[in-house]
């Protein structure tokens, strides 16, 4: 199975530690993105993610090969959810196995930064009142 | 000659379906976006990607007869 994963169940964070096993390396460090309760000063009822799996997995594995070339950790590992999630559900997940703290910290921090930036998932908040929105997405005008 | 454009997110609410199969004169993404946006209400081109077979790609790229074209509205994951 492939280190970047796109998941339509829930994330188990302890399952997804196990699968970093690895005896060489003296840290183990993990993210957990959860769904907030409120974003940008509205509450949040809860989100909505839609991915374009091919090259999510594609540009995610990119991402994943970066860190592990850039800060030479050993096992780094990534799962994003689509599909309908609750509040303080998991969203993503990263985890990095590394000889020690310093590069295990950063190559987690490279991880979830990239993720947000470049791979193509989208995301849409739900509110108590309102339509729903699309994150990032300016309503820009009709071309 | 015929491509396949696929519409995520709020591409795909804009457009009113997930992809469709279309003859194009199109010689680059850039002239099928333009071809397009005012066919399916797409918003201007600022801050979108746009990726062929998969790939990430330029919008001065060529394309050719049955490639899939997707249009990638900014992205918003974690």
């Amino acid at each position: 199975m492939s280190d970047f994963r796109i998941s339509r169940s829930e994330i188990v964070p302890e399952e997804e530690i196990a699968a970093l096993e690895d005896a060489a390396s003296g840290a183990v460090v993990s993210f957990c993105g959860r769904v907030r309760n409120h974003n940008e000063g509205r509450v949040v009822t809860r989100l909505e993610y839609e991915c374009y799996e091919e090259l999510a997995v594609s540009e995610g594995e990119r991402v994943l090969g970066e860190a592990r070339e850039k800060f030479g950790v050993g096992k780094v590992r990534c799962v994003h959810r689509t599909g309908d999630l609750a509040i303080g559900e998991p969203a993503v997940w990263v985890g990095v196995a590394a000889g020690h703290r310093e590069e295990a910290f950063a190559a987690a921090r490279f991880v979830i930064d990239e993720v947000k930036k470049r791979v193509p998932i989208w995301k849409r908040e739900h509110y108590p009142e309102g339509p729903a929105e699309w994150i990032n997405a300016a309503p820009g005008e009709a071309a | 000659m015929r491509v396949r454009v696929d519409y995520f997110a709020m591409l795909r609410e804009r457009a009113g379906r997930e992809h469709e199969t279309l003859e194009t004169r199109a010689a680059t993404p850039q002239d099928l976006y333009r071809e397009l946006a005012p066919r399916r209400g797409l918003p201007a081109r600022t801050g979108l990607r746009v990726a062929v077979n998969d790939e990430f790609r330029t919008w001065d790229c060529r394309l050719a007869d049955g490639d899939r074209v997707v249009f990638i509205p900014p992205v918003a994951g974690g």
